[in-house]
């Protein structure tokens, strides 16, 4: 009995959480920054968050892409700013958005998804992804918890 | 100026937001209830950040000093 009641108030507190929905779309640090520290901020806040990872934001997401000076981009209407955001991170005035996202795990209910149709269209496995990546998903799982969220983005 | 005992004391200064607050949100998980973390920050953002995620988390603020051009947030972990 008493493990039946303390299930219930897990799924109040589950039901009663507000979320935050993202689409990660773009590839680029800057934007991966954005949603990253935006993640940490509403985990801290006791939000629930889903970041489904699409496109570009899924192969910044593949094993090691966020540390190889190669496949790091800037936003390109945003290129003059590169040496000033790189600066920034070396100095480690702003964390790699890979670690904001693992704090942000630590710290609350984030989830990120990895979308099918875009695994399939680069022939990845959930094994070629960074460990943060919790799993697979199409466009409607994702749906059936971005309707219900209070904030959505995409970015 | 009230004196508090404080148990521990985290210099933030120079880091990014959310940086303070993830370093606040550290502390006072690894605290006993009761007891006075204190976290200095330059991050202008953490002058609302931080007493809105204070008190959304149940804590207690119980100071907010200015550290010469940065803020010293003390804050008593409450449950």
């Amino acid at each position: 009995m008493k493990e039946a009641v303390a299930v219930l108030a897990d799924q109040q507190e589950s039901v009663s959480k507000k979320k935050m929905s993202i689409i990660l779309y773009s590839g680029t640090v800057d934007k991966l920054t954005a949603a990253a520290i935006l993640a940490t901020g509403a985990a801290a806040m006791d939000m629930q968050v889903n970041i489904f990872l699409t496109f570009w934001g899924l192969l910044a997401h593949k094993k090691g892409a966020w540390q190889d000076p190669g496949q790091q981009k800037l936003s390109a209407e945003f290129a003059e700013y590169a040496p000033v955001m790189m600066e920034a991170l070396q100095a480690g005035k702003v964390k790699p958005w890979i670690e904001l996202v693992r704090e942000a795990k630590e710290l609350g209910d984030v989830n990120v998804y990895a979308c099918g149709m875009t695994m399939d269209l680069f022939g990845l496995r959930l094994e070629d992804l960074e460990d943060i990546v919790s799993g697979v998903q199409g466009v409607t799982g994702f749906m059936a918890e971005a309707q219900d969220s209070s904030v959505t983005l995409f970015i | 100026m009230t004196q508090f005992v404080i148990h521990r004391e985290i210099d933030a200064r120079g880091s990014a937001c959310p940086g303070p607050l993830m370093e606040l949100i550290r502390a006072l998980k690894a605290a006993e209830k009761g007891q006075v973390v204190a976290v200095i920050s330059s991050d202008q953002g953490s002058k609302v950040d931080i007493p809105e995620w204070v008190a959304k988390a149940g804590h207690a603020l119980l100071a907010t000093e200015d550290a010469g051009g940065a803020t010293r947030f003390v804050v008593q972990k409450a449950r």
